[in-house]
């Protein structure tokens, strides 16, 4: 996969004006309505005659329904309707899964609603539907069901064996798909088996990344108005563009009668990145009734039956020569995908694929993944999506083969990784590389985290025989990023483009409204892309308004994921702000009757060149084509533009990551000590923005390492269904984070803007690994299973191995935790 | 049914609920007051957190009619009245210092640290890490949020000093006048 060169080059260089606001700490806007509790969530949306759902969900994992009777549930008080999916077989379609990876790639299709079998534990068998949320949800006790059970596939190692049980007997095999990327065929390298023939070390590993749960705090939400052929639908997601055009095609509503709404989204991660089973219900049921409904999940639903991340077994090999030169990398992959294929399930991973190599010279290269179904939920985005997992395995074996060459980590990474003078560089797996600087990143992050004092006390404490151990790790990423160039995703088979849209609408009165087909739930937009607007139109960042999330509003767009709204979705802004400027200078220079050619537009003024402080401001010129009075013939009276923008290449945002890490050999506690990041995420529009993304993100990954795991029983019941279980870092979990940047624009996009949404995310979990690791690796230990709970650890040093599988959620406890912190708060304080 | 009265945000209510109704659904449903959100089913989460009677508790731990007779302060009722009503100094920290990114654990995570700083004006980062426990936030990674609450101290003691027992509605008039509207 390389990235498309644009024969045609429509796109003429957008110019950048210059930055008075980008780069500037802007407090955000957006912050306005939700400190003060103004904001609108989808549940607090009330609608005349509204009505309630709630899901009856399997307890089973792997079942044939052989009987289902609602009508008790029906007589309930306050009970509008009961439906199960026999009621919605003929209408209901299959949920949409848009990327086919391989042409052949197996696809069972994904009812809203079991029919009569159930794959999954949480998987909804019946809904009822009530004037109340509590009359809906006391109904279903009232649903009788009989499941005769089938054999539980769960573990994806035995799946893939002959002769295993089948999560779909309608399917021969439990693998969806088989994915190849090699760089010998692709002709982007040498033979890879040829490589590890003649390499003179060579190491194995593998590593298993846990399945984790998106977790956003806003539980998914969905309100659907119907009036008459007409539907209004309000839904906590983060794609309410793709989740029209998909909802009309599985429903067959006809597009241009569904108008979908994000009010305010309390964060997604990729897990909102979804069309919903219970958002095309919500459809069915208003269909059907002709009235509004809402629906309104529990956490512990949310942790159930919405979608899933990472989940993969990676066996990755390595090999080099005995002075650490990298020669081959050969990954193979079984991905998770749960029980059924959603809307990118199949996708992650590869979405990975071609970033195992990280910042390494690799000359040769193979990758391939394995899909396989389980009795789970199905898994899909969850920040990073695929790029976490192939961070983790490339910086996680490069450690292991520094440690098998007895080489400093750092020094072997130096070694291998791309020189600065070498961008753009291509990659052995055909990606081109924008810019950055990898030592430059490092250098900074050694300094920031005081590296020579850590290794000196690492020393003590090693010769003392100290009972707490202390590691250093390191994490030197790259990502994929910008997501993406239509035709790149084309030649993935992926079901849509990439681009994005916006629009400027430029209002009498001088004041600016821009339209982003970009969808925020927690990043910031609304003052970022006003930063962006002041500068390139020269007004004043507080006449910038920024419209999001109404496909009625913005009828084009791609929605927000893969760290793509700043690099695609702000460029479309700067492009229709050229525009716009464009426009208006044709009306200035006939109102100041001067040539287009001598008119020149500084701070928002277009003047004749030499006669600074005569001349007319573009919100005046707003102003001139609404009255209409006088402007040149031939042309529109109107300055609004809009701009679609393709990205040519991805972005890579790039950095390093170190953690200091204490591991108590007693105990196996682990516990930061210190953590320290460099990132280069090309040129920032808002540095407070980025900083809090970076946070954002470090605690996801960090909880990767240390914390989450959604953890199934061998029936298939998942064990972390609640919060008390699934263990979310609480603040007091979490170390202090020392932050920093490198700048080094991306080419690709006039802002040169390279994305800052998963880098945290993506970058830090291999760092902490390795940093447990190089506290205890003089002991013996070369891996740890993730989360690094203590009894993992303890085992790891005492036992042998990686610590192996946890039986069950209650061993995940870890220092004073936020489940029990928060138990603990309620026993002694809120219960009064 | 039974009849409660309650104060909420300085307005009296008088309503019939179910017994087993929870503060946080009484507030929500009934009230309208939509400021205070739900984010679980065990307590955990603590975006529901409201101050009862000057406390801070979660409300989907308190049953309505436990409210019956008291004073209920949602994030609604901590800023001046009005559209540009002056904010509490604990809100104008979270914008300041960026202590929100989607904002749905904020209500929750500005009362649960109203209340801590009424416990303790003058927190240390840990003890704020502490004292913030019981809130989850899945998007700021606590740094700012951390931040926000110290920044907020440092201004509420200037406003009240030598006065570590100052209640949350005297630091919300005493810091009024250093706090202008939020642009
Ligand atoms: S909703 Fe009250 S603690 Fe989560
Ligand atoms: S700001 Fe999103 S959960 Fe805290």
């Amino acid at each position: 996969m390389t990235a498309v060169e644009d024969p045609a080059a429509p796109d003429t260089p957008v110019q950048m004006a210059p930055a008075k606001e980008v780069g500037q700490a802007r407090r955000r806007k957006e912050d306005a309505r939700l400190i003060t509790g103004e904001t609108q969530w989808t549940d607090n949306i009330v609608l005349p005659g509204m009505l309630h759902m709630a899901m009856l969900r399997s307890p089973v994992a792997h079942a044939r329904i052989t009987h289902l009777d609602v009508s008790a549930a029906k007589d309930r008080p306050n009970v509008v309707a009961v439906y199960t999916g026999a009621d919605f077989a003929e209408e209901q379609g299959s949920l949409p899964c848009a990327w086919p990876v391989t042409p052949d790639m197996v696809n069972p299709g994904h009812p809203s609603i079991a029919v009569d079998q159930v794959n999954h534990v949480g998987e909804a068998v019946a809904v009822v539907v009530a004037r109340t949320r509590t009359a809906a949800a006391d109904a279903l006790e009232a649903i009788d069901v009989d499941y005769e059970p089938l054999p539980v596939v769960l573990d994806m190692e035995q799946a893939v064996q002959a002769g295993s049980p089948l999560v779909h007997d309608s399917i021969s095999s439990n693998t969806s798909y088989h994915f190849v990327f090699d760089a010998g065929e692709a002709g982007t390298g040498a033979d890879t088996d040829q490589a590890f023939a003649d390499a003179e070390v060579t190491v194995s590993r593998r590593f298993v990344q846990q399945r984790l749960i998106p977790a956003f705090m806003e539980p998914r939400s969905v309100v659907v108005q119907p009036t008459r052929d007409n539907y209004t639908m309000w839904s906590a997601t983060q794609i309410p563009h793709v989740l029209r055009v998909m909802a009309a095609m599985v429903t067959g509503i006809p597009e241009h009668k569904l108008r979908v709404i994000a009010p305010d989204v309390g964060g997604g991660f990729g897990g909102k990145l979804q069309v919903n089973p219970e958002e095309i219900l919500a459809l069915l049921v208003a269909r059907r009734l002709g009235r509004p409904v809402k629906w309104t999940e529990t956490r512990g639903e949310s942790l159930m039956a919405a979608h899933h991340g990472r989940d993969q077994v990676q066996f990755i090999d390595v090999a080099a020569d005995r002075e650490g030169n990298v020669k081959g990398l050969r990954c193979r992959i079984l991905a998770d995908m749960g029980a059924y294929l959603r809307l990118i399930t199949p996708g992650v991973p590869v979405l990975g694929a071609f970033m195992f190599p990280g910042i390494y010279k690799f000359p040769a290269y193979r990758f391939e993944c394995d899909g396989v179904f389980t009795n789970k939920v199905p898994t899909d985005a969850y920040r990073g999506a695929g790029r976490p997992e192939a961070t983790f395995a490339i910086e996680r074996i490069m450690d292991e083969l520094a440690a098998e060459l007895g080489m400093d980590p750092l020094e072997l990474r130096r070694k291998n990784w791309i020189g600065a003078e070498e961008f753009p560089f291509t990659t052995v797996a055909g990606l081109e590389y924008d810019s950055g600087d990898y030592a430059q990143a490092t250098e900074q992050a050694l300094e920031l985290i005081g590296y020579d004092e850590l290794r000196a006390e690492q020393q003590r404490r090693r010769e003392s025989n100290d009972p707490v151990q202390l590691g250093i790790g390191f994490s030197t990423f790259t990502e994929m990023c910008g997501l993406a160039p239509s035709r790149v995703l084309g030649s993935l088979a992926y079901g849509a483009g990439g681009w994005e849209s916006a629009s400027i609408r430029m209002l009498p009165t001088g004041k600016v409204e821009v339209v982003t087909g970009s969808t925020p739930h927690g990043q910031g937009h609304e003052t970022a892309w006003s930063q962006l607007v002041a500068d390139q139109l020269g007004v004043p960042f507080e006449d910038v308004e920024v419209l999001h999330g109404d496909t009625a509003i913005s009828s084009r767009g791609m929605d927000t994921y893969g760290s793509r709204s700043l690099v695609v979705g702000g460029t479309a802004v700067v492009k229709a702000a050229e525009k716009v400027v464009q426009k208006a200078r044709a009306i200035a220079a006939h109102l100041l009757e001067a040539s287009e050619d001598d008119l020149e537009f500084t701070g928002g003024k277009f003047s004749v060149k030499g006669t600074p402080g005569t001349g007319i401001g573009i919100q005046e010129v707003a102003l001139a084509v609404f009255a209409a009075h006088d402007y040149p013939e031939g042309i529109e009276p109107t300055i609004d533009a809009e701009a679609t923008y393709d990205p040519v290449n991805f972005s890579f945002p790039h950095g390093t990551h170190i953690c200091a890490m204490e591991v108590d050999t007693e105990t196996g506690f682990v516990k930061i000590r210190k953590y320290a990041s460099v990132d280069d995420v090309g040129t920032i529009v808002n540095p407070l923005i980025v900083e809090g993304q970076m946070h954002g993100g470090l605690a996801q990954g960090i909880a990767q390492a240390l914390y989450e795991e959604a953890i199934y029983d061998a029936d298939g019941n998942l064990t972390t269904g609640s919060f008390v279980d699934y263990l979310l870092p609480s603040a007091a979990d979490l170390p202090h984070f020392d932050t920093g940047n490198t700048v080094h624009p991306a080419p690709g996009n006039p802002i040169g803007a390279k994305g800052v949404g998963e880098a945290g995310c993506i970058a830090s979990t291999p760092a902490v690994v390795n940093a447990a690791l190089d506290a205890v690796r003089h002991l013996g230990v070369t891996d740890i299973r993730m989360p690094l709970t203590p009894e993992r650890v303890w085992r790891a040093m005492h036992q042998g191995g990686d610590g192996g599988d946890r039986a069950a959620a209650t061993s995940n406890a870890q220092g004073v935790t936020s489940s029990e912190a928060a138990t603990a708060s309620v026993t002694e304080g809120d219960q009064q | 049914m039974t009849q409660i009265n309650v104060r909420v945000d300085g307005e009296s209510y008088t309503d019939d609920v179910e017994p087993r109704t929870l503060l946080v659904h009484y507030l929500r449903e009934q009230l309208g007051k939509v400021g205070t959100v739900v984010g679980c089913d065990t307590s955990n989460c603590g975006a529901c957190t409201v101050h009862l009677d000057g406390q801070a508790v979660k409300s989907c731990t308190v049953l309505a009619v436990q409210a019956d007779g008291s004073q209920v302060t949602t994030i609604e009722g901590i800023a001046g009245e009005g559209i540009g009503g002056t904010l509490h100094p604990v809100q104008r920290a979270f914008h300041e210092m960026h202590g929100l990114q989607c904002g749905f654990c904020t209500p929750g995570m500005i009362m649960a640290s109203i209340d801590l700083l009424k416990e303790n004006p003058d927190p240390s980062e840990t003890e704020v890490r502490e004292g913030i426990e019981g809130n989850l936030c899945r998007c700021t990674g606590y740094q700012n949020i951390v931040r926000a609450v110290q920044q907020a101290a440092a201004e509420m003691r200037g406003a009240a000093p030598g006065d570590p027992d100052t209640s949350p509605a005297a630091v919300d008039t005493a810091a009024a006048e250093h706090v202008v509207a939020q642009s």
